[in-house]
């Protein structure tokens, strides 16, 4: 275990090594019975068969992966054709949650530049009140979000007192409330991550930029940016990938009229449609997903790093 | 259920009673079939529900002579088709679902489903639908006057076709908020049950709620006796207590469905009596309860659905 080692940390001898696996033994047992042991759960369930009404039959298939790779037609007796229909939902979240991701990075590295530059006193006052509309659950937030934004609302009536607007703008049910929906539930995972990189990154390395007559541009493209690079990666990966499986906002915001990756799987244990290995398929090709993404960047972080010495 | 009719059951037989809701009937199923059948005693499962529960062997059979009050579930409810005979199951609350038009917004008839599948211009796009596809199904299916487990190949590619079509017609799916998206205006017709569409009209008063000629859905809840209760005594007598006119009357009055209790009547609201939402206008269709299909059948009905939301 040299977790320190590839990110050149500073510990060369390990205080604990002897009381080493003992100590990690709760974290183990937690991380098996909460995070191995479902997925493999999953694993399992989505290479049996499917049984009428949910549930699984203990039987080998591979009938939830070519459901969603194949289409056989309506009656599902049509010659094999690629299946548009679910890669279709899947790059539609992944849309959605990168145009959430993007919208939240650039509200959110302002927020966090402007919070780390401020008076070492007030920094904490400024980060609590970043956090407190989220001491109120999600799901309040997202109908009050509903309830700003109808054409009937608080928005468009303000809008249109003022003159700025002669009808209402609709966004409700739409795409792009579905982005702000994100944006508005995960923003404070994009400011906390890029505020702590930017704390950390000594400022006198703008000031050494700017006395060589580096334009505040570039300051910010070549000396900044790559300074607090992980906080923004790590934001943007806290942001993308809870909104890649979310529901809750395309549910009401978008008025679910086509599904979501989340609603798809949801549909499968809940909905009428009850099939179990499908939504474990869908959610095993969901986590491939994720997780080859979180490797890529890991590994062009770790080459970055290299590369820096 | 209210509150305070558990405390009453509590009192007269000292059963503490633990309840659970769930969002829908599937969930209510996925949840047995992950393994909570055997902690529970009894479970309140809408008309289809109660026979898919059935044919995979979730309920139990209540005896001759068990429920003393059996006597009492009105003859119209008491040999349904999702439970002949009522074996393993009581009435709880019965109403149906079908849509509400804003009035203001329309002028035209309102009891046909055309309003839903092939909207007036001023309506298209004011359409919020229930995000359920057995509601959704079953009133596409009366709309075009098929059977709901059609096995005609040409039918059924026509209600695909319909609702690809109507699709374009509507706003939004949504089930937990179908008063609300009424009231605000988000929506001018939207898909309700009865009781939800009282309580927006009441909020809304050019809200009216529709019986459509083609037919509309009826629902009914029931009490059911679930297998390895641990219970099963106690679950008896719930059902019993359930079946006492003034007990299933205060449910009723708090949720302002309907009730399936012979006498229960006497002990309503008398606004209960005409409330338009219960009370089928002359010329309205036959209500028909949500069909259970053979899984080939159904696995169509679940393409159908998926196409409409992809």
């Amino acid at each position: 275990m040299a977790a320190g080692a590839a990110s050149g940390g500073s510990a060369t001898t390990d205080t604990y090594a002897s009381a080493r696996n003992i100590l990690l033994l709760p974290s183990w047992v937690v991380l098996g019975i909460f995070v191995l042991a479902p997925v493999l759960m999953m694993l399992i369930y989505s290479f049996l068969t499917k049984e009428f009404r949910g549930g699984v039959i203990w039987e080998f298939s591979l009938a939830a992966y070519d459901q969603f790779f194949f289409d056989r037609g309506l009656f599902g007796d049509d010659p094999a054709k690629i299946e548009w229909t679910y890669i279709t939902i899947f790059w539609r979240s992944i849309w959605q949650a990168g145009a959430a991701t993007i919208l939240s990075l650039a509200i959110g590295f302002p927020t966090a530049y402007f919070i780390a530059t401020r008076d070492e006193a007030v920094r904490p006052i400024w980060v609590f009140l970043i956090t407190i509309p989220y001491w109120v659950n999600l799901l309040i937030r997202t109908v009050s979000m509903k309830f700003l934004l109808r054409d009937e609302g608080p928005m468009n009536d303000f809008l249109m007192n003022i003159g700025l607007i002669d009808s209402p703008i609709h966004i409700i049910n739409t795409n792009f409330a579905v982005q702000l929906g994100l944006f508005y539930s995960y923003l404070p995972f994009m400011v906390l991550p890029i505020y702590a990189a930017v704390e950390r990154y000594n400022f006198s390395m703008s000031e050494a930029a700017a006395d060589l007559y580096a334009t505040k541009w570039v300051t910010l493209r070549r000396i900044v940016l790559p300074a607090i690079k992980p906080g923004v990666i790590a934001g943007c990966i806290l942001v993308f990938v809870p909104s890649l499986g979310s529901f809750l906002a395309p549910d009401l915001l978008g008025g679910a009229k086509n599904f979501m990756i989340g609603s798809l799987i949801e549909e499968q244990f809940k909905g009428n449609a009850g099939n179990w290995p499908f939504g474990a398929a869908a959610s095993m090709i969901l986590l491939s997903m994720v997780l080859i993404i979180l490797m890529i960047t890991a590994r062009q972080q770790a080459k970055a790093e290299k590369a820096e010495g | 259920m209210p509150a305070e009719l558990l405390e009453k059951f509590t009192a007269e037989t000292g059963i503490e009673v633990t309840m659970d809701t769930y969002d829908s009937n599937e969930s209510m199923l996925a949840s047995l079939k992950a393994g909570a059948l055997g902690t529970y005693d009894v479970a309140v499962p809408g008309d289809y529900m109660v026979s898919i529960m059935a044919g995979e062997g979730m309920l139990d059979t209540i005896a001759d002579g068990e429920l003393a009050n059996k006597g009492n579930i009105a003859p119209e409810w008491a040999d349904p088709s999702f439970d002949p005979g009522r074996k393993s199951s009581i009435p709880y609350q019965w109403g149906s679902t079908s849509f509400s038009v804003n009035t203001a917004a329309y002028s035209g008839e309102i009891n046909d489903t055309s309003i839903l599948f092939d909207p007036p211009a001023e309506l298209s796009g004011k359409i919020n639908m229930l995000d359920s596809q057995g509601g959704v199904m079953a009133q596409a299916s009366l709309h075009l006057g098929m059977a709901q487990c059609e096995t005609n190949r040409d039918m059924l590619k026509g209600l695909n076709a319909m609702l690809q079509e109507a699709k374009q017609h509507w706003a939004s799916f949504n089930s937990d908020t179908a008063k609300e998206v009424m009231v605000s205006g988000d929506a001018d017709v939207g898909m309700i049950y009865d009781g939800f569409a009282a309580k927006a009209r009441a909020e809304k008063e050019t809200l009216k709620y529709a019986f459509p000629s083609q037919g509309y859905v009826v629902w009914m809840d029931n009490v059911v006796l679930l297998k390895d209760a641990p219970n099963r005594e106690n679950a008896l007598k719930f059902m019993d207590f359930l079946l006492e006119p003034e007990n299933i009357a205060a449910v009723s009055n708090y949720a302002r469905y309907g009730h399936g209790v012979t006498g229960a009547s006497e002990h309503l609201d008398p606004e209960l009596a005409t409330l338009p939402e219960s009370n089928p206008p002359a010329g309205a269709g036959q209500g028909v309860f949500i069909e259970v299909c053979d899984e080939q059948t159904q696995a169509v009905y679940d393409q159908i659905w998926t196409n409409l939301k992809k």
